[in-house]
């Protein structure tokens, strides 16, 4: 009876109820794709490991720390494996085709990060040839390049033209795991600066990465290697990784606040259009509200067909926007190419759709139950 | 000649429903408001690096580098440079020959972030004419003391006049404030350049910055030192150079922008279209009766378009009034393409308001269009019958 009432009621003015619908699913799914990119935001973070360790100058990561430093690291009770990293910083084709690349130590780093994963006749060809390059699954896909490949880049930091040779493609071991970097030896790199006469520092790398054996030590380890090179001319800042990838996130902080904020605006905007849909329905229907309450069906259940209605409503709207939220994100996600390395709708996006749409459903369906409820039957027989 | 329906009947019939036209007209003001801001910010980030700069100024980097803190030009170029005939020269070249460096600092809440440190002479200083000091004194030559940009001692902490700044395994003291008319150059502290290349072993210049004679002259000198093969270098104007160093940033802002106001106006427009719609449904007699005193059907469509016209007015009087609030607020992020800190506030012009006010407009038409349409197909008959 409830349902088959609301129905009708629904099917009454179909243009409107459509309408709504749509409006609702425009909502819900934009604030999935929005939650998605503030996410993704964080993806860099998300991925890193509280287990490992970033050892950067402290006075920013544009200078480099002499590569001597890594035996000292290396001594420091606590600490496994040490590898690390230099920022390339190339342009291949044209400046938007954006992604990082490294000058890496391929054995040390590929140990370090056993979330890389690569073939081992690809990786077999990546240490012994110099000149190749690592490249992670997205950069290949954008890029259609293929194991075997030529791939030039032009330096901004280094410059000159470097001409690298794809010897491996690597994928990552979850959806969380960043595939849009780039890795190249750094003994390539380190010869080449002397080679080309280019003004760098050499033997010097951008971070050291370092593994220690007790997670729950990295805090005095931390603390044991900056001691080392205390008031030396490079002093270092160590922290974890996570702490260094939400470092990055922190800078660009006002951006994600503002997208945050913005989602949130969305769900308003179509909270007041589902209201109001819902406050006029209730309008036109005060005279049938007063008749059923004259036959004698009593407030709960009036109450219980706005409520279904506008649940339904609601429901259609919201579930046809968390679907389409899938194309949009692959859309989106071919569109913006390797800006967003992960891009990935999570769960508890989808949760939180799903809790919105039930949220305005439930409060559209408010004020008209409180009118049908409340109005006073004569007053609004007479009205009609 | 029949005279139209009286606008005041359009105004009148949106006041009967109170608060569905609140509902709606909040709708869509909240779209005008989102829309507007993002204008504000685009146009605050325009207005901070367009003015970054002098129109008579040339700056140069190394080919291939698309920032200050990238680029390295060594003495040699540097003075082949400042020998080059249309750089003003009254009575020493005005030629400017810094370093620029990024370093860590602590903000007030919280997190850290990258701030460019300039190393210029005084002469450099000067180069920049729209450089204040606010308090304090400038550095000395040759000793570390810093001033700080207006931006960044508002967002930093520790940077206090006197306060002692570590980097580069030294003290810095800051000895003042500047300010540069609220462009890019507030975001960055500037010291003697011999003695931040000193501090961090450098023996290389980032970048070199000119000043012409004439701006005429200007393409001829950016030619000269494009194609002199001795230069590995490349010569901008300074205002387009920072114009570029921020494009990723403002395309970003715009695309963002673009993208969510075309979805909040399609919910809006959405909740415009129930609204009229319920408009014409509910007045299916008083429409027959207009029918029926022999209005015509343009003349009903367009009292309902005016109706909702008049919803869009206030939407957008609304939603700018709302963003007004938001005018000159600072806003400070880190620039994605050189990596430091940059700050630029949400300005309003007139222009803007005139955009958002078209938006709103567009989506109160559009939202109106299809009810206006459904009321002139109205019956007579059906809707007087219905009485």
């Amino acid at each position: 009876m409830i349902i088959n009432l609301a129905f009708k009621n629904l099917l009454r003015y179909p243009t409107r109820s459509f309408l709504t619908m749509v409006g609702v699913a425009v909502a819900i799914l934009s604030f999935g794709l929005l939650s998605t990119v503030v996410e993704s935001w964080y993806a860099g973070a998300e991925g890193a490991s509280s287990a490992r360790l970033i050892v950067r100058s402290s006075v920013s990561l544009m200078f480099p720390l002499p590569m001597t430093y890594k035996n000292k690291i290396n001594r420091v009770d606590g600490v496994g494996d040490v590898s690390w990293a230099r920022w390339f910083g190339g342009v291949y084709k044209e400046p938007k085709n954006f992604f990082p690349q490294f000058a890496i130590d391929p054995k040390s780093y590929l140990r370090i990060y056993p979330e890389y994963i690569v073939s081992d006749d690809q990786k077999e060809n990546f240490f012994n040839d110099r000149r190749s390059t690592l490249i992670g699954r997205k950069i290949a896909e954008e890029h259609g390049l293929k194991v075997g490949d030529l791939m030039p880049l032009q330096g901004q930091i280094f410059p000159g033209t470097w001409d690298f040779v794809v010897g491996g493609i690597y994928d990552g071991k979850n959806n969380g795991t960043d595939t849009a970097q780039m890795f190249f030896h750094w003994d390539y790199l380190n010869e080449e600066i002397k080679k080309r006469k280019i003004s760098r520092d050499l033997e010097s790398v951008g971070v050291f990465i370092v593994e220690v054996n007790d997670v729950k030590k990295v805090g005095p380890i931390s603390q044991d290697i900056d001691e080392l090179f205390k008031n030396s001319r490079k002093e270092t800042y160590t922290e974890t990784e996570k702490a260094f990838q939400l470092g990055f996130v922190a800078m660009t902080e006002a951006i994600v606040v503002a997208i945050r904020l913005v989602s949130y605006v969305v769900i308003v905007i179509i909270m007041l259009v589902m209201a109001n849909t819902m406050v006029m329905t209730s309008k036109e229907r005060m005279w049938e509200y007063a008749t059923m309450r004259s036959l004698g069906f009593d407030r709960k259940f009036l109450n219980k067909v706005i409520l279904f209605e506008s649940l339904f409503l609601s429901g259609i709207g919201g579930l046809t926007g968390i679907v389409l939220t899938f194309p949009a994100a692959t859309l989106f996600r071919s569109y913006t190419g390797t800006l967003f390395p992960v891009f990935e709708i999570s769960l508890a996006t989808i949760s939180t759709q799903i809790c919105f749409f039930l949220v305005i459903g439930l409060v559209a369906s408010l004020f008209p139950a409180w009118k049908a409820s409340n109005g006073k039957i004569v007053a609004a027989l007479r009205a009609a | 000649m029949f005279k139209s329906v009286p606008f005041s009947y359009s105004v009148r019939s949106l006041l009967v429903r109170k608060l569905t036209t609140f509902f709606t007209v909040f709708g869509l003001a909240l779209v005008v408001f989102v829309f507007s801001t993002v204008l504000m910010l685009d146009k605050g980030l325009e207005e901070t690096v367009v003015s970054t700069g002098e129109r008579d100024n040339l700056i140069v980097t190394r080919r291939g580098s698309s920032s200050e803190v990238q680029s390295s030009i060594t003495k040699e170029q540097a003075s082949i440079i400042s020998q080059i005939k249309g750089i003003a020269s009254i009575p020493e070249p005005k030629v400017s020959n810094e370093t620029v460096v990024l370093i860590n600092l602590q903000k007030k809440k919280g997190s850290t972030s990258n701030v460019v440190i300039r190393g210029l002479k005084h002469s450099g200083i000067e180069l920049r004419r729209n450089f204040t000091l606010d308090q304090g004194s400038l550095f000395r030559e040759g000793t570390n003391e810093v001033i700080v940009g207006r931006a960044i001692a508002k967002r930093f902490g520790g940077l206090k006049i006197g306060e002692i700044i570590k980097f580069g395994g030294e003290m810095w003291r800051v000895v003042g404030y500047f300010r540069t008319n609220n462009n890019g150059f507030e975001s960055e502290i500037w010291t003697s350049n011999d003695v931040l290349m000193q501090v961090f072993k450098r023996n290389t210049y980032s970048t070199v910055l000119l000043n012409l004679t004439d701006v005429s002259k200007g393409r001829r000198i950016k030619d000269t030192i494009d194609k002199d093969v001795r230069l590995p270098l490349r010569a901008k104007f300074e205002r387009s150079f920072y114009e570029e160093s921020s494009a990723a940033l403002s395309k970003f802002i715009t695309i963002l922008g673009v993208t969510l106001t075309v979805i909040f106006s399609i919910g809006a427009t959405i909740g415009a279209m129930i609204t009229m719609q319920a408009a014409v449904m509910n007045r299916t007699t008083e429409i027959s009766t207009l029918k029926a005193l022999g209005f015509s059907k343009l003349q009903i469509m367009i009292t309902f378009l005016f109706e909702s016209f008049v919803l869009s007015i206030m939407a957008g009087v609304l939603g700018i009034f709302l963003a007004s609030f938001f005018s000159n607020v600072e806003f400070s992020t880190s620039n994605f393409q050189s990596f430091a800190e940059l700050a630029f506030k949400f300005s309003m012009d007139s222009s803007i308001v005139l955009t958002a006010f078209l938006l709103a407009v567009f989506m109160g038409i559009i939202g109106g269009l299809i009810p206006a349409f459904y009321a002139t197909k109205i019956k007579i008959t059906a809707g007087l019958r219905s009485v």
